[in-house]
């Protein structure tokens, strides 16, 4: 039955000349015609341009995301030398910073020491000066005392005696004592 | 014997009631004919022509081959015109570009690998050709090239054609068809597998043409089968039914149309593929 039906179906579809798996030769040959002039046609005036844009954009976009990459590393290893050249000028800076510091300090240090020893000299020298003056001030008052005692002893004693020999008696006496 | 009659009987029978019932309608819309049919307005007939005993009359299927023709060399022309002025594609041309890259990075270049650049203008000519032949049958009034057999067999044997190129042009002559029997084959299997892959060839371009040309026609009776439901059951209820299944199977030509257009492009660049690389 089945091979029957079939049977009828192909000679249904092949029917005579006119059927429906019946090449015809007159199609062909305009297919033939067709297809081959628009193959040599749009070869030509379609696919090798369409073709050959396509192929030239990707290698624009290749080659711009390679130029793209190229340009980050490039910034990426500038950068990394900024930051390393930051860190060194920081570290100089530290460096130079505590350098300063210690200069300073030593400087201060030298600075008191040596305000120090001058006002320590300025200080022996006040007091040998005020020990000389003492002494000068000191020898002052023993002439002028010594002054004053003749004036008074010899308003005392007037006449008796002149002042030149008192004076002289007067001298040899401190002498005296200054000598034990 | 009998069975013999029998069989004859039915298959005069079947075509008796073919013409009878006038369900022939539907093979004359499928086939190819002489006349532009817009009926129910008006039918076009167009001249006959004859080169050398050869009927080579301009029929229904020659002018939308034609119409493709054209419609495929303006659209193309103007996407390449459209990269001539810059590489960055406008309007359509994105719509083509996305057509035109498919067939070149998942056909062409998977299939045939290295050189397949070669066969890039054949594949996509074959590609939109078909393609183009596919929606201009989709349009009503219009009739589909790509379901008539003598269309198929030639774009099958164009295809034959680069394969065979294909193969002679990496192998030579000799080579080629040395390599169609595949390494390592028993002695005695030898002459048995010469002829089995011998008619190899042939089949595989036959597969192709009877396959574009069965689903291009197939769709075709079908939706004319369901809108013929109305008349056979003679009724106007049917309507409804029929039309809403012949949008479906419509909707499904669609699909059909880009899908067979990939693969009658898919398979000759596969078997081109195999002929250019004969050792796998």
């Amino acid at each position: 039955m089945f091979v029957e039906i079939n049977l009828a179906l192909v000679s249904l579809i092949a029917a005579g000349g006119g059927g429906l798996l019946s090449v015809d030769q007159g199609l062909a040959f305009w297919t033939t015609l067709t297809f081959l002039l628009l193959l040599l046609l749009l070869k030509k005036y379609a696919w090798k341009p369409i073709l050959e844009a396509l192929k030239q954009r990707e290698l624009a976009i290749k080659e711009s995301l390679e130029k793209a990459e190229k340009a980050k590393e490039e910034a990426e290893k500038i950068l990394s030398q900024n930051q390393a050249n930051l860190a060194k000028a920081e570290e100089e800076a530290k460096k130079i910073i505590e350098q300063s510091r210690l200069y300073a300090e030593n400087l201060k240090q030298q600075i008191l020491n040596e305000s120090k020893a001058q006002a320590k000299k300025m200080i022996d020298d006040a007091t040998s000066e005020i020990e000389r003056k003492n002494i000068a001030a000191l020898d002052e008052l023993k002439n002028q005392i010594a002054q004053i005692a003749i004036d008074a002893a010899s308003k005392i004693i007037k006449e008796n005696l002149d002042s030149q020999k008192n004076q002289k008696l007067v001298q040899d006496y401190l002498n005296e004592i200054s000598k034990n | 014997m009998d069975s013999l009659v029998v069989k004859k009987s039915l298959v005069d029978s079947l075509q008796a009631s073919h013409s009878e019932n006038d369900s022939g309608w539907i093979l004359h819309h499928v086939m190819d004919g002489n006349y532009l049919d817009f009926s129910p307005f008006f039918k076009l007939y167009l001249p006959k022509i004859e080169l050398l005993g050869f009927d080579i009359s301009i029929t229904r299927h020659v002018i939308f081959m034609w119409l493709a023709a054209i419609l495929m060399f303006i659209v193309f022309t103007s996407v390449a015109r459209s990269y001539k002025k810059s590489l960055i594609p406008k309007g359509s041309s994105n719509f083509w570009e996305v057509f035109i890259l498919f067939v070149r990075d998942e056909i062409a270049k998977p299939t045939i690998g290295k050189g397949y650049e070669i066969f890039l203008p054949y594949l996509l000519t074959a590609f939109f050709f078909i393609l183009f032949g596919n929606f201009l049958g989709l349009i009503p009034f219009s009739a589909t090239f790509t379901s008539n057999i003598a269309v198929t067999a030639t774009l099958a044997t164009l295809s034959f054609i680069m394969i065979q190129f294909g193969g002679i042009k990496n192998h030579g002559f000799v080579g080629y068809f040395k390599g169609l029997v595949p390494h390592g084959v028993p002695i005695f299997l030898l002459p048995i597998m010469a002829i089995v892959e011998f008619l190899g060839l042939f089949t595989k371009p036959f597969a192709l043409a009877i396959r574009l040309f069965a689903n291009m026609t197939a769709g075709h009776i079908v939706i004319y089968a369901l809108i013929s439901l109305i008349f056979v059951m003679k009724s106007y209820l049917i309507s409804p039914v029929s039309i809403g299944m012949a949008l479906f199977i419509y909707s499904l030509e669609v699909l059909v149309a880009l899908l067979q257009a990939y693969i009658f492009t898919m398979l000759s660049s596969l078997f081109i593929g195999m002929a250019v690389h004969q050792d796998h």
